[in-house]
């Protein structure tokens, strides 16, 4: 543990001063301004924001995530070649990931609404929901990243799997579950559904935000079997206990790929 | 580790990738205190070998050990060595000071660190630069840097002058000399075979996988009839082995 976070530490040191990682923040710092200033009050930003955080971070996570761990690759070695352990290692490659993100993402989200704050209504519990999530979303996305890497040891492949896995995820999903409905109209599907919801993280990011902010119109249909089915508080805690695994299980799998690897 | 104990021992070691056997039946014995050079055609299975040492490759089959210790997925035994690899990579944004400083954090390193290399290499002004900034050559005596710091018992170097200029490699090779002379043994891949001539005791050649030949380089010359390194190789290359 020591030494996971010692490298956690130094990649920290390095990820958070990557012009990428800056650059994610500063237009998330601009986009959130620009809607303040458009008008809205302080909920209204947060939904606007909402669809923002659920397309972006991931796409974020999953392209970044990739892409580092391809180009780490030698200074992996190194490491390695050092007395450090290959759970250390791995473990501290993703936290010192995941933290620079989230903190990008709560940095550039957070700033506008401190700014505002005196000015307008400032919905400061659904503003935190936001965030909690967009990090949850940054935790899931850049743990499945790491084990896409590692699982094609071709750069373009793996990057290529990081594409699909968030177009999957963002847009074709909804049309699977929106068929899935449609074809068996005439049968129970609460149960069905809600499982397809627990297995798409971008959807239970959504379910997630939208109970909380209780915007039954946008729940749309496994937001609203979550709702109807679950409750709103039980279904907040499935839907985060889901997303914390969805950050945990690719994680394992990526710690064991990790440990057998031939660099 | 006992008296007379090779440095480097492995028995057997094969590996493969895909379909593609690497190491078909290493056996060899590097003996301790000794800078060996180790030579072979590419894809002959060098950086594979030097892999398998350093715990970075699983092999298949066949035992490995280092320093006396069995390569077996404890870390432990690479608090002994040192390692330059071909090229050298450093997080970007970190300053030159942030990488010594991390290496030496994560080796747990309290005893004294040999950093006479920082002026002989003249890296003072270089080290508070991000790495992004530096030149290949720069890294790479960073990475000269890094390897010979800790004062390892053994050195493991792949291609270790291929970016440096000739006064830096003059440097390095006074280094080497110097951690033999202290009873480190070097293992030391190059394709560069008349710097092997220079700083080498012993010649490993590889080809195909196997280890064809082991030996001082007299005996090298002996066999090929050849007085030059560069010669003698690519006899052994081309008549394809005497054991």
């Amino acid at each position: 543990m020591r030494t996971a976070r010692k490298i956690l530490g130094y990649q920290l040191r390095d990820i958070a001063r990557n012009r990428w990682v800056i650059a994610y923040a500063v237009v998330l710092l601009a986009l959130t301004e620009a809607l303040f200033r458009l008008g809205g009050d302080g909920s209204r930003v947060v939904l606007s924001l909402l669809n923002l955080v659920l397309i972006l971070v991931p796409l974020v996570a999953l392209m970044f995530g990739t892409l580092y761990l391809y180009n780490a690759r030698e200074f992996i070695e190194l490491l390695l070649a050092q007395p450090v352990g290959r759970g250390s290692m791995f473990a501290g490659l993703w936290g010192g990931l995941v933290l620079p993100l989230a903190g990008a993402l709560i940095v550039g989200v957070g700033t506008p609404f401190l700014f505002h704050a005196g000015e307008a209504l400032v919905s400061f519990r659904s503003l935190a929901m936001l965030l909690v999530t967009g990090t949850l979303l940054t935790s899931a996305f850049t743990a499945l990243a790491f084990l896409l890497a590692l699982r094609f040891e071709d750069k373009a492949r793996g990057f290529g799997a990081a594409l699909l896995v968030w177009l999957a995820c963002a847009v074709l999903y909804d049309g699977v579950v929106l068929l899935v409905a449609t074809v068996f109209a005439d049968h129970p599907l609460e149960t069905p559904l809600l499982v397809l919801t627990v297995l798409n993280p971008l959807d239970l990011g959504r379910v997630l935000l939208l109970l909380d902010l209780d915007v039954a119109v946008l729940l749309g249909y496994t937001g609203a079997v979550f709702r109807n089915f679950l409750g709103t508080a039980l279904g907040l805690g499935v839907a985060t206990a889901a997303l914390i695994a969805w950050t945990a299980v690719p994680l394992m799998l990526g710690a064991r790929r990790f440990a057998r690897k031939d660099f | 580790m006992t008296p007379g104990t090779p440095a480097i021992r492995a028995e057997g070691l094969t590996k493969r990738f895909g379909r593609h056997e690497v190491l078909k039946g290493i056996d060899l014995s590097i003996p301790a205190g000794r800078i060996t050079g180790l030579v072979g055609p590419n894809a002959a299975g060098k950086s594979t070998f030097i892999k398998a040492v350093l715990g970075l490759v699983h092999p298949d089959r066949g035992t490995l050990s280092v320093l006396g210790k069995n390569v077996n997925g404890d870390e432990r035994y690479r608090h002994r060595l040192g390692y330059m690899p071909q090229s050298a990579s450093f997080p970007a944004n970190l300053t030159g000071t942030e990488v010594l400083a991390m290496v030496r954090d994560l080796r747990g390193a309290t005893t004294e660190q040999d950093t006479s290399l920082v002026a002989q290499f003249r890296l003072e002004p270089e080290l508070v630069k991000p790495v992004r900034n530096l030149s290949g050559g720069t890294r790479q005596k960073l990475s000269v840097l890094v390897a010979f710091l800790f004062r390892p018992e053994l050195l493991i170097l792949d291609e270790p002058t291929a970016g440096l200029d000739p006064i830096a490699s003059g440097i390095f090779k006074e280094k080497l000399a110097e951690a033999r002379d202290r009873g480190a043994t070097v293992l030391l891949a190059s394709h560069t075979l008349s710097e092997l001539e220079e700083v080498a005791d012993d010649i490993v050649f590889l080809l195909d996988g196997r280890v064809r030949f082991h030996g001082t380089i007299e005996a090298l010359q002996r066999l090929t009839g050849f007085a030059r390194l560069e010669r003698a190789v690519a006899a052994l290359m081309r008549e394809g082995a005497p054991e």
